[in-house]
């Protein structure tokens, strides 16, 4: 077991992923010389040469189109997106194309692809540097979406995506890249579409993902001085969901508060609490609540920025109201 | 380039395969026996097609367009099987999720038609990088219309061709119109040559009409590319003799231009310069050999299973 960091756990993911399969390659704004806008590629092209480790020009579009070709003819290209806001100009290249190519052609041609992006809000960089837009390729059948949090997820679910022969989103955090873990020395890989319980707990469910584990877990250390047991579940892989772990969780506590940094409107949290509302009517024991960020663009001053995203406060107030829910005397009762 | 009578029937045999299954994909179409309505067919257009595609080698690749059963056909790809697809088919290339404008046969090296207008240029432009990453002497040829020429993601994929020195060849088939509009609405630049010299890459202008001067381009920028020479971007100048798609009575342009235009039909040009290799009784027995193509291939289209609930929900991931 070792210390890592966020952005070295990444790192190492690619270096091993390099080292043992000359197929694999990075290209990406800044991901050579200057070592990727949030450090990660450090020192990969010094061990891989420029070939392997490709700067781009800035051209959104065709990083991930040319990505996509050459994933279609035997590479297994890691393209980066240096933010999630820039996807925007690529979306005809990761909607339309690489989730169609295999379906859309009677599966005559394998995807393998990754594209690392990191999205977020804590850096005050404003309205187009610091959305979190997971619920946009969740929406589009045909490609895999992870969101880790923590050091060692990072590392064994990047090592699965570059193994798996579909296009993956990989959404990484700008607000984790210093965070520190353990991870094993041995090499590993985790499974893509396993979400993973990261607190036990018997009153109320947390469900969250990528930063919003860490405010997750805080404030459910917080609640025991009151006397509530929080379980807390990281989804770590966004598409496909693992309804399996979810409705397991929910159906012990019977409450379940989901919680993203992403605009609730719209968000994954709706899906989710409508999927569990469903799956779990009557044995509920309160109604599913939602935690996101406001419907606004995301302002630069940090002080203003936490106005938008949720904070402890207000999952504690949504835990609290879940705990504290009595359902309506039914007619006759 | 050398030709021998062989090579020039080979040439007008090809065109003429396009020409007689997009004239049988309308009959069908109107008749209602396709499985989809969306169906852009290349009559007047036949020479790109087959003019650069005579010239590529086996490991070579080529994206296609929404307008692509030409560029299919030119490649070697099995009018049954497309036919097939058109029909909704599980036979069909694409097991009857793709239809007319995803026709496709990876086995040929063709990467794919594509619904987005200039979508499919990156492909190509990636399909180039890892054939020049892995050593593989692959040229990738990546044919789009005027209309995708003015689509961003063309500018952004010819200056990395440009920057990274890949082997593919960018083949612009100027047919004149983005469906209603006319290439000099559309363009500031209307000289193709001069996008490709902003890019530092030679830019070939060419008629597009005569399938001898389209193959001749095509062959110096597809060797160009394999002997690691880099992009080219080739204009061929054509014409669309029908309507966008079904349905398009083409109001947006002069009755004189298009009887104008359609008298240079690539056929009659080819013809032309060769009366003795081309003669009466050849061109006959051709189209008698065609007619006979299509009609196995309507038959085999028929008498194919239609594409069931296991083609919908099966390879959405691989
Ligand atoms: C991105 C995009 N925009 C618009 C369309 C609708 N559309 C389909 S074909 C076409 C015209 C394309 O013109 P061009 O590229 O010159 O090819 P042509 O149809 O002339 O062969 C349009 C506007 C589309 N399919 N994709």
């Amino acid at each position: 077991m070792a210390e890592y960091r966020y952005r070295d756990a990444l790192r190492r993911a690619l270096y091993e992923e390099m080292k043992a399969d000359e197929r694999v390659f990075i290209m990406g704004e800044d991901v050579g010389a200057y070592g990727g806008a949030y450090q990660v590629t450090v020192g990969l092209l010094a061990e891989f040469g420029e070939e392997r480790v490709r700067d781009t020009p800035l051209s959104e579009a065709i990083i991930v189109g040319a990505a996509l070709g050459a994933a279609m003819v035997g590479g297994r290209p890691v393209a980066e997106i240096m933010y999630v806001d820039f996807a925007a100009l690529a979306m005809d290249q990761i909607v339309n194309q690489a989730a169609k190519i295999h379906y859309m052609f009677g599966g005559q041609f394998r995807v393998p692809m990754v594209l690392r992006t990191q999205q977020g809000t804590g850096r005050g960089a404003g309205a187009q540097h610091s959305q979190s837009l997971e619920s946009w390729f969740v929406h589009v059948p045909g490609l895999k979406v992870i969101a880790p949090a923590t050091p060692r997820d990072a590392y064994g679910l990047l090592r699965a995506a570059i193994h798996d022969d579909n296009p993956v989103i990989f959404l990484e955090h700008k607000g984790l890249y210093a965070v520190k873990g353990e991870v094993e020395d041995e090499p590993f890989v985790l499974p893509i579409g396993q979400a993973e319980v990261k607190r036990q707990g018997q009153d109320v469910t947390i469900i969250t993902y990528s930063r919003m584990l860490g405010l997750a877990l805080e404030v459910a250390e917080q609640l025991t001085s009151q006397g509530v047991s929080a379980e807390v579940v990281d989804l770590r892989t966004l598409k496909p969901l693992d309804y399996a772990t979810l409705e397991e969780s929910a159906r012990k506590t019977r409450r379940v508060v989901v919680l993203h940094e992403a605009v609730k409107i719209g968000g994954l949290g709706a899906e989710i609490s409508a999927e569990l509302s469903q799956r779990l009517f009557g044995v509920l024991a309160a109604p599913i609540v939602r935690i996101g960020a406001e419907d606004v663009p995301l302002p630069a001053n940090l002080e203003l920025e936490k106005l938008v995203i949720p904070d402890a406060q207000r999952l504690t107030a949504a835990v609290e109201a879940v705990m504290r829910y009595q359902p309506m005397p039914t007619n006759g009762a | 380039m050398v030709q021998d009578a062989q090579a020039i029937l080979k040439l007008y045999r090809d065109m003429l395969i396009i020409r007689r299954a997009e004239e049988r994909i309308l009959e069908e179409l109107m008749q209602g026996k396709l499985a989809s309505t969306m169906c852009h067919v290349s009559i007047g257009q036949e020479a790109v097609a087959v003019g650069v595609c005579s010239v590529m080698a086996e490991q070579d690749y080529l994206t296609s367009t929404h307008r692509g059963h030409g560029h299919f056909l030119a490649r070697g790809g099995d009018v049954k099987r497309m036919m097939a697809e058109l029909f909704g088919k599980e036979t069909g290339y694409c097991r009857g999720r793709g239809g007319s404008m995803h026709i496709t046969d990876a086995k040929i090296g063709h990467l794919g038609a594509n619904g987005i207008v200039g979508g499919h240029i990156g492909i190509a432009v990636g399909a180039a990088l890892w054939s020049k990453m892995s050593r593989r002497p692959a040229v990738t040829v990546c044919f789009f219309g005027d209309g995708g020429l003015t689509q961003g993601i063309f500018h952004e994929a010819a200056n990395m061709a440009s920057v990274w020195k890949l082997p593919v060849v960018f083949v612009c088939e100027n047919n004149q119109y983005a469906m209603s509009l006319p290439w000099n609405k559309a363009a500031g630049q209307t000289s193709i040559q001069a996008y490709a010299s902003s890019y530092a890459m030679p830019g070939l202008d060419v008629d597009g009409q005569d399938v001898l001067a389209v193959q001749q381009a095509a062959y110096e920028a597809i060797e160009r590319a394999r002997g690691g020479g880099g992009p080219s971007l080739i204009g061929a100048y054509t014409y669309r003799f029908l309507g966008h798609s079904r349905g398009d009575p083409s109001k947006y342009r002069d009755p004189e231009e298009e009887k104008r235009e359609r008298a240079r039909d690539p056929l009659l040009i080819l013809r032309s310069k060769y009366p003795d290799v081309l003669d009466d009784r050849t061109t006959a027995q051709a189209e008698t050999e065609v007619k006979a193509m299509m009609d196995d291939a309507v038959a085999f289209a028929e008498a194919s299973p239609i594409a069931g609930a296991s083609a919908v929900f099966s390879e959405i991931y691989a």
